[in-house]
């Protein structure tokens, strides 16, 4: 008997799409559970058994937007009627809004310093990894070595030192801090993947322009940088993702001003009881532009993760 | 379109010498080959006259004017790469028309200048698509459209044949050549492949460990080899070479090889010691009258000649003779040795002796 490849029959294709489903129905579920907490009231969050038909309700992110204190009923009575939507969800649950509360700030920090040191680390990554690509480096390995040891001590282990520097230098809890943090962490990682993506590229595709009549950074910018664009933009995925989780430095170093999304969000569930619904709304809202990110940039993502495989 | 003269142009990298000290001249409008083995320093000349790389030492002079240490922007030349370069993220009609746009030429010549370049080529049709999908032969004809479409003083071309296979590599050849005959501008061409250098170039540099062995047109650089690397290096078979302990005495009119007496041209430079007798395979004619004997090792068929190989006390010969004789392997014959068309060589630095036959081309060159 022998074998060969074939297409694969109706009923192994049906076979094959009914795993992956599988599949994607297992991992999703916790993050479809969370985005359906965020909508949930504070009882439905916490019923028993749990409860997968519900009413909808805005209490979750009402409550994550805003800080409110319990009234009495002759407090609300003197009150007057809620002025608008919020208010009367925050009337449901006997409460009146004091005033909004910090996530919006530490939402916004967080897209400052997540995409900021992003942009930063694509911008210093990309020039290094041309020159170490196309030039000939004194001690080039060595120095990519280097580079590259900058990342094996786990985070957590400079952060005192990094501390007591960022005291000094007067960065503690501000923003440029945390974005050169950030950068300093993830650019290790992108001088080597983008290293490696400008590697691929020939170099005769720049001695080429520099013979149509360009000056070696046109022909840094109008030819590498547009072949480049797929390692450019995984890279730019990578480090946005660290930049954007990362806990232990934002808890560290960070507190009234540059606070970001992290540290923030577990802070919810003291206020006042455990706000699950809040929590989840927090965690649904700081998913989204990671993911949207990811969305917008996946045709580069899959391309950037299968290339160099596909070369002859 | 321009001449261009290099002058003991050096390039070291680091502890290595890749090219030392070439002296030629390309004259205006001459298709011009840089012909040798692969790491003979062929390619590093052409970028070194391109731009590409920076001389370490010598002067390049484009159309009269040194250009050595100036960058490739700014010496108004084209160059062809072998995997061609086309830029990926641009149609055809962008990657001709990106050398006019660095010029800033108005928008309107630059599609009127594409669309000539295009018919001169036969890409009128393809202009509009990708380069991704487009086959060798169309790959080739768009980096030569590129070339071409600036009209720039010379053009460079690094093995351009090399990605293309090669019943195909024959056709575009010819068009390549036709096409330099029409427009007349100075090429400068490298290539490993002696038959591509012969079949379509007006002169040859033939290179080897960095040094120019031979300058000259296809015939001289053939027939008078001026080293014994150029008469290897060059036809398919190659010289054939005997090694023999002897003299050549100035003015004689043969050496004698193990006492065997061996008519060759006049002697003019005299040597003694080891020594090669080189002649080329087509030179050698059976003659059962003839003092060398040979035996019948094998023969190759190749349509109307065939290549018969014969061992003799001086190691194997080749002979290319017609297919029409009979020649039974085992058998043993005479050798003639044309006497007309015989190079002697010293062996300790293979550079081949002036005799009457050979002066005239080993003397200019």
């Amino acid at each position: 008997m022998s074998y060969s490849i074939t297409e694969p029959t109706a009923r192994v294709k049906w076979l094959a799409g009914g795993l992956v489903v599988a599949y994607a129905l297992i991992t999703l579920v916790p993050l479809l559970w969370i985005i359906a907490t965020g909508f949930k009231s504070g009882a439905d969050s916490i019923a028993y058994p749990p409860k997968v038909l519900f009413e909808p309700s805005l209490e979750g992110y009402v409550n994550l937007f805003t800080d409110r204190t319990r009234a009495t009923p002759e407090m609300l009575e003197a009150a007057g009627p809620p002025q608008n939507w919020v208010e009367q969800v925050a009337r449901d649950q006997g409460q009146v809004i004091a005033g909004p509360s910090r996530f919006g700030e530490r939402f916004l920090n967080s897209v400052i310093i997540g995409f900021g040191s992003t942009a930063l680390c694509m911008i210093l990554g990309t020039a290094a990894a041309y020159a170490f690509s196309r030039f000939r480096v004194p001690l080039k390995d060595d120095l990519m070595f280097f580079i590259l040891s900058t990342r094996m001590m786990p985070p957590i282990a400079v952060a005192i030192p990094i501390f007591l520097m960022f005291r000094q230098l007067g960065l503690s809890d501000t923003h440029l801090g945390m974005i050169l943090l950030y950068t300093a962490v993830n650019l290790s990682l992108s001088v080597w993947l983008l290293k490696g993506f400008i590697d691929e590229i020939p170099v005769e595709y720049e001695e080429a322009a520099l013979i149509d009549g360009y000056t070696r950074f046109q022909a840094f910018y109008k030819v590498v940088l547009p072949q480049a664009a797929t390692g450019i933009a995984s890279t730019a995925i990578f480090c946005l993702i660290f930049a954007w989780n990362e806990y232990a430095f934002a808890v560290l170093l960070t507190s009234g001003n540059a606070q970001t999304a992290p540290p923030f969000i577990p802070t919810i569930i003291g206020v006042g009881g455990k706000d699950w619904p809040a929590v989840a709304a927090g965690a649904t809202l700081f998913l989204l532009p990671v993911m949207v990110f990811t969305i917008l940039l996946r045709k580069h993502l899959l391309r950037g993760i299968t290339f160099g495989a596909l070369r002859k | 379109m321009a001449q261009i003269r290099i002058e003991n142009l050096r390039k070291e990298f680091g502890s290595f010498t890749a090219v030392q000290s070439s002296t030629f001249t390309v004259e205006d409008g001459e298709f011009f080959m840089l012909l040798g083995p692969s790491g003979c320093g062929k390619t590093t000349t052409l970028r070194m006259m391109a731009g590409l790389e920076l001389p370490t030492s010598g002067q390049i002079y484009l159309g009269g004017e040194e250009v050595s240490q100036r960058p490739a922007s700014q010496r108004d030349i084209a160059f062809v790469f072998q995997m061609f370069a086309l830029y990926p993220h641009m149609n055809v009609r962008k990657n001709i028309a990106y050398p006019l746009v660095s010029q800033g030429l108005p928008r309107d010549q630059v599609r009127r200048k594409v669309g000539e370049v295009a018919e001169i080529l036969g890409i009128t049709g393809l202009l509009d698509r990708p380069v991704g999908g487009l086959s060798g032969g169309d790959r080739q004809r768009v980096a030569l459209g590129r070339a071409i479409v600036r009209e720039p003083k010379a053009f460079f071309m690094d093995e351009p044949m090399g990605a293309l296979d090669a019943e195909f590599r024959e056709h575009m050849a010819g068009e390549l050549r036709a096409l330099h005959d029409r427009m007349g501008a100075t090429t400068v061409y490298v290539t490993h492949d002696q038959l591509e250098a012969m079949q379509m170039g007006d002169k040859i540099v033939v290179m080897n460990h960095g040094v120019i062995e031979q300058f000259g047109v296809p015939q001289d650089i053939y027939n008078w080899p001026a080293t014994r690397f150029v008469g290897s290096f060059i036809g398919s078979p190659p010289m054939n070479f005997l090694e023999f302990e002897g003299v050549a005495e100035k003015g004689a009119v043969e050496v004698t090889m193990a006492g065997l007496a061996m008519p060759v041209p006049r002697i003019l430079e005299g040597a003694a010691g080891g020594l090669t007798l080189g002649v080329r395979p087509e030179h050698v004619s059976l003659d059962d009258a003839a003092a060398l004997r040979g035996k019948v090792l094998a023969a190759e068929y190749l349509g109307t000649t065939q290549i018969v190989t014969f061992e003799t006390a001086f190691g194997p010969v080749k002979a290319r003779v017609s297919s029409a004789q009979h020649i039974p392997p085992g058998g043993f014959t005479g050798l003639r040795l044309d006497p007309r068309n015989i190079t002697l060589f010293e062996r300790a630095n293979g550079r081949a002796l002036l005799s009457e036959a050979n002066q005239k081309v080993l003397r200019h060159g």
